[in-house]
């Protein structure tokens, strides 16, 4: 018998807090997987969010370190200009990235950081009870949003791949999802694609955009959330290659 | 560099840091710390080593939260307001035990403020402007040289105790230039930093971290950071005395207004009053042992701030009602003379019938 | 039987999605639910082709896939060339 799927080591082998069918488990998966196949376990370190992945740190087998909330493009700015020879990525959920750390990540990609983000999309915040997240889609209900997101109130989603990679600091941008067997493939193409390009010194910031089913605060089934991704979210927030 | 040579205080400090082995400095301009932050661009890059212009001084906290967390000599320096955007990062930092060394060249306050030296940050520095219990050590030097020894001190102190070490000076000390010695320095006896993150080559990994969410997991993890601040609060407190042996009343006073405190005090004793001063360097750890053990033998205390009064509360606690401590403050921007420093001790002595 | 999945089922959350995607519908909600409540996903491993899906998609990284070779390859010589390479081919 030949093993052609075993659970790589750099996924530590534990339970993890994340709900059923939550993306995070497999984000963190593919992410482990990419990070054993380019055998940088050993120089890799990690940034873990504020937010349901803030515990990454206890499923990941790589150096890591959790910042306070939407600081990491600033930490790992730090940690890559002072060590340029490590691998740093930084693991974002929507409310990090997208709200309260906007200013950082803006600025990390306006400064071409070399560095690996990947940004989880699955637009509310986890966390904290599912509240409206800036990738809150329009009519989405949420916890702050009972009458589901207006434009006129909560404004418009917000498309962050697209904004980043209008920058010229950002070297590559691309948009996945984590919506059944082939988009999950594509996502960990693209994040090992992003790590290549640190490996290779390429001068920017490479940013993967992984849309990820909630399914405990968008109500839905695994199976439905992963096909709302499908069906709706991916209207608002285009599977694409944006840059590089 | 082991020349005599004219620097403000601004580029002493700098420079110092470099010679301390800073491997990295962020910063946001601000008035009246710019000359650091410029100073640094143009050294830090002929040194080989890094400098980051941030976003804000948030971002620039959290740059060194990163650099220090792989083990590195790092610094940030600020005035007033952009220190309060850093007070988040400050509580990450200890709560994560790690070392970095923070330059506050306070203005006036509250609020934008103005540009002028102030000292309204004591409380802030020494109590810790962030969440939860934790203290930052906080150096108050008082001329360009110490300025620049503080530094050197500072990323030892750091190291030492895997603290953030914070500096404070104002806006006349970082402008004014004064002759400065400046050398590299023998550093203490340090601590690997194993905890660092290098890559887990060839290790277990290593994580920095400030959430504890088990039961009873940050209790633990306060009760180890309580046992630090007391060796530090028994180790590492500077403080400087002049003219105490017969002394009546005693000024306390640190960083600038030390300076003109002394002077006060020669003139008060050209007059026959028998002034003295206590100058505490360390503003955290305060020297208490030093300011009660003074209170034991004599009558008055003058606290002299740039601010409404905020040392004026640790000398208290200090003195604990042994005698009464007395407060000539000047906020937001305003410097003290002498001769109102003076005027002062007169009226105090006078009362109590002093020949 | 081409493949043959294992599914750590103590740490499976009966999040249903291998049983979703499985193409041949051979992964199954168990009856019966494990340590934590949950309803586990159950390999009957019964027409399994060992294509994976389950695995790609399962958020805990618990499913591990094996392919059966001796089953599902056949080692062909090319007619007369004992020494070429020789032709591996699927069987069908």
């Amino acid at each position: 018998m030949k093993a052609v799927h075993k659970r790589t080591p750099v996924l530590k082998d534990c339970p993890t807090h994340y709900c059923p069918g939550c993306g995070h488990g497999i984000a963190h998966r593919i992410l482990a997987e990419v990070i054993d196949e380019l055998g940088i376990q050993g120089r890799t370190i990690g940034i873990a969010p504020v937010g349901c992945a803030v515990l990454a740190y206890n499923y990941l087998d790589v150096d890591m370190i959790e910042v306070a909330h939407g600081r990491a493009p600033a930490v790992a700015t730090g940690m890559k200009r002072t060590n340029p020879d490590s691998i740093v990525f930084s693991y974002q959920g929507d409310g990090d990235l997208a709200a309260i750390g906007t200013a950082e990540i803006l600025h990390a990609a306006h400064r071409a950081e070399p560095l690996t983000v990947i940004f989880i999309n699955n637009a509310v915040f986890g966390m904290t009870g599912g509240q409206m997240a800036p990738t809150t889609t329009l009519g989405q209900v949420t916890a702050t949003t009972p009458a589901g997101r207006q434009a006129r109130g909560e404004g418009y989603p917000l498309q962050v791949s697209e904004i980043l990679a209008l920058l010229p600091g950002t070297v590559y941008v691309e948009r996945c999802a984590l919506s059944g067997t082939v988009s999950i493939k594509r996502a960990k193409a693209a994040i090992k694609h992003a790590f290549e390009l640190q490996m290779d010194g390429a001068p920017g910031l490479s940013l993967v955009e992984v849309l990820s089913p909630c399914p405990t605060y968008w109500r839905m089934s695994p199976g439905d959330a992963m096909k709302w991704i499908k069906e709706e979210m991916s209207q608002v927030f285009p599977i694409a290659r944006l840059k590089g | 560099m082991s020349a005599r040579i004219l620097m403000c205080g601004n580029e002493a400090l700098a420079e110092a840091a470099i010679l301390a082995g800073c491997d990295a400095y962020f910063g946001y301009p601000i008035t009246p710390q710019n000359e650091i932050t410029a100073y640094m661009s143009r050294r830090m890059a002929e040194e080989g080593r890094v400098f980051v212009q941030s976003e804000s001084e948030l971002a620039a906290i959290n740059m060194v939260f990163g650099a220090a967390a792989t083990g590195k000599r790092t610094m940030t320096s600020s005035s007033s307001p952009g220190i309060s955007l850093m007070q988040e990062g400050m509580s990450f930092l200890a709560g994560a035990e790690l070392p970095a060394v923070v330059v506050n060249v306070m203005r006036g306050g509250p609020g934008l403020g103005n540009i002028a030296p102030s000292q309204g940050d004591y409380f802030q520095a020494t109590r810790g402007g962030g969440h939860g219990d934790y203290r930052t050590i906080v150096l108050g030097p008082s001329r360009v040289q110490e300025l620049a020894d503080c530094m050197v001190l500072a990323f030892d102190l750091a190291d030492q105790y895997r603290i953030t070490v914070m500096v404070l000076a104002d806006g006349i000390l970082g402008q004014m230039m004064e002759p400065v010695v400046l050398e590299a320095k023998q550093r203490r006896e340090l601590p690997p930093k194993d905890w660092a993150l290098t890559g887990a080559d060839g290790r277990e990994q290593n994580i920095v971290r400030s959430l504890w969410l088990g039961e009873g997991a940050l209790e633990e993890l306060n009760n180890k950071l309580q046992a630090k601040y007391q060796q530090i609060q028994e180790n590492e407190v500077l403080c400087e005395e002049y003219q105490m042996d017969d002394a009546e009343i005693v000024i306390v006073a640190y960083g600038t207004v030390a300076r003109i405190a002394r002077t006060a005090v020669d003139k008060a004793r050209e007059e026959g009053i028998n002034a003295g001063l206590i100058r505490p360097i360390t503003l955290w750890p305060f020297p208490t042992k030093q300011i009660s053990a003074a209170a034991e033998t004599f009558r008055m205390f003058l606290t002299v701030e740039m601010s409404c009064g905020q040392m004026v509360e640790d000398v208290q606690l200090a003195v604990a009602g042994k005698c009464p401590v007395l407060l000539h403050g000047r906020p937001g921007g305003g410097v003290p003379g002498v001769e109102e420093i003076l005027e002062k001790i007169r009226q105090l002595t006078i009362r109590t019938g002093a020949a | 039987m081409a493949g043959k999945i294992s599914i750590d089922t103590e740490r499976c959350k009966g999040c249903g999605l291998c049983v979703m995607i499985c193409p041949k519908k051979c992964i199954l909600t168990a009856p019966d639910s494990n340590q934590n409540g949950y309803f586990p996903a159950q390999a009957t491993n019964a027409g399994c082709t060992g294509c994976a899906q389950c695995a790609i998609v399962c958020p805990e990284g618990i499913i591990e896939v094996c392919w059966d070779d001796a089953e599902r390859i056949r080692i062909v010589e090319i007619a007369g060339k004992p020494d070429a390479p020789r032709l591996i081919e699927e069987k069908a």
